[in-house]
């Protein structure tokens, strides 16, 4: 009996270790196939932020942009998900680009006259159907710039 | 008599009175111009810890350093010309066995990779791809830079937009590697690798003659003091790593530098968008003093630091 019982606990373990990397690898499949076309003409800066996200779950990056350079962020969720808010915030909080006003556009272009940090905030809308399971899928975060 | 006494010290009364609330109104106007000078101009690494007060609310938080191909990019675009004595041999591949040097490694060699493609370097950037290479492999990072890869950079060496995207590539293939496979310490100190080796590029490339006062490349090196709470807050998110915490003492070092350096920053941003080009001006001013010691010592301090990793 304990031995079944251990034997079960290690194939649930396993089964756990594995479905959490396959959706992890899905992750980065998405953001390298799917997201990266969305930086199209700017260069990909080569960094990786993607995560599991479900509906109503908030994601942050910080990051610093520098004067006289352009940027493009990107922002993609899986066919499964909502469509995916993101707001960009200076340091003072102030938001300075929020998705919700633009049609829940997937990219946002921009520059700064001086370099700071900003925010990106992402959120997972939820549909608020209480019949059905909140639904999880990746999220991929991406900046582009231009070659000078 | 007595009459014009009272008069003489009601008036001297009055007028003391009068030079009193003078000099408080005086003095509530220079308060009150020095609020509204300090709500135009914040030290930037005040507002950047603003920034973070609200943070364990989300269920993921990025930290996100210049990649080295970001890194290369900033530098080249200020103008300098390339020095390929700056960058670390590939020679002293050999020399890194351990998980710490070789990760330090790959984001150096990454940025030197990055360095010399944007400058058409065309052997170098093959021979620092196969040195990113073999750190990667050393690493147990499977296919981060598959023969496929350096295949096709041999092929395109002459098309620097697909090279750009062959080093993005499999950056991002490390970091993803690593991400993926709870080995967010490493991949953290793959990206402060590739950080110090920018700022190592960038100091060692200031001519000496060079006004400190409006260059483009000094303005980058002040710059950095904008990533360095990014850079505290991705090792502290590791910081049971015995290797981390060596780097922690590094980079404490060089905050202990910036510390010194001031910079002011406007604590609120406007914003445009041409209508033609849909692209968003994020509007600011921002404003630092650096003087030569302080460049100095910023420039001895990161190259000491750099040497030992690459040592």
């Amino acid at each position: 009996m304990k031995r079944v019982l251990i034997l079960l606990l290690f194939i649930s373990a396993s089964f756990f270790v594995l479905s959490t990397q396959n959706s992890q690898a899905q992750c980065k499949g998405f953001a390298k196939n799917v997201c990266k076309l969305e930086l199209v003409p700017f260069t990909h800066d080569g960094n990786y932020h993607a995560a599991v996200l479900t509906e109503g779950e908030e994601a942050e990056l910080y990051k610093t942009f520098y004067s006289d350079q352009e940027y493009r962020v990107a922002v993609c969720g899986s066919d499964n998900l909502p469509e995916i808010e993101f707001k960009v915030m200076d340091a003072g909080q102030k938001v300075l680009y929020s998705n919700k006003d633009h049609d829940f556009s997937k990219t946002w272009d921009f520059k700064l006259e001086s370099s700071q940090q900003l925010k990106v905030v992402v959120k997972v809308p939820s549909r608020g159907d209480k019949s059905q399971e909140p639904a999880s899928g990746c999220v991929a975060i991406m900046f582009g710039f231009k070659v000078k | 008599m007595k009459l014009k006494m009272i008069q003489r010290v009601l008036i001297r009364i009055f007028l003391l009175a009068l030079i009193a609330v003078s000099w408080v109104s005086c003095k509530s106007g220079e308060k009150k111009e020095q609020a509204e000078e300090s709500a135009v101009e914040v030290d930037v690494s005040q507002l950047n810890d603003e920034m973070f007060k609200d943070i364990n609310e989300a269920k993921q938080i990025f930290y996100s350093l210049p990649s080295p191909l970001e890194t290369a990019m900033l530098i080249k675009s200020t103008g300098v010309g390339y020095n390929e004595d700056l960058l670390n041999s590939v020679d002293n591949v050999t020399k890194y066995s351990t998980t710490k040097s070789m990760a330090l490694n790959l984001g150096i060699y990454t940025c030197d990779l990055s360095f010399a493609s944007l400058y058409d370097q065309t052997q170098s950037s093959i021979d620092y791809m196969n040195a990113a290479k073999k750190m990667a492999d050393g690493l147990g990072i499977l296919d981060a830079i598959s023969q496929e890869n350096i295949d096709r950079l041999e092929e395109n060496i002459n098309n620097r937009d697909v090279i750009m995207d062959i080093i993005s590539e499999t950056f991002m293939n490390s970091s993803s590697y690593l991400q993926e496979n709870d080995r967010s310490a490493v991949a953290a100190i793959v990206l402060v690798g590739g950080w110090m080796e920018g700022l190592y590029l960038a100091t060692q490339l200031v001519p000496d003659t060079t006004h400190l006062e409006n260059n483009k490349l000094i303005q980058r090196i002040v710059d950095q003091k904008l990533s360095l709470n990014i850079v505290e807050r991705l090792l502290n998110d590791n910081e049971d790593n015995q290797d981390i915490q060596a780097i922690m003492k590094d980079i404490n070092e060089i905050q202990a530098i910036y510390d010194k350096i001031p910079m002011k920053a406007s604590s609120s941003s406007e914003t445009s968008t041409d209508d033609q080009t849909h692209v968003t001006t994020i509007k600011s001013a921002s404003n630092y003093k650096i003087t030569w010691d302080l460049f100095n010592e910023l420039k001895e301090t990161v190259k000491v630091i750099r040497n030992n990793y690459i040592s």
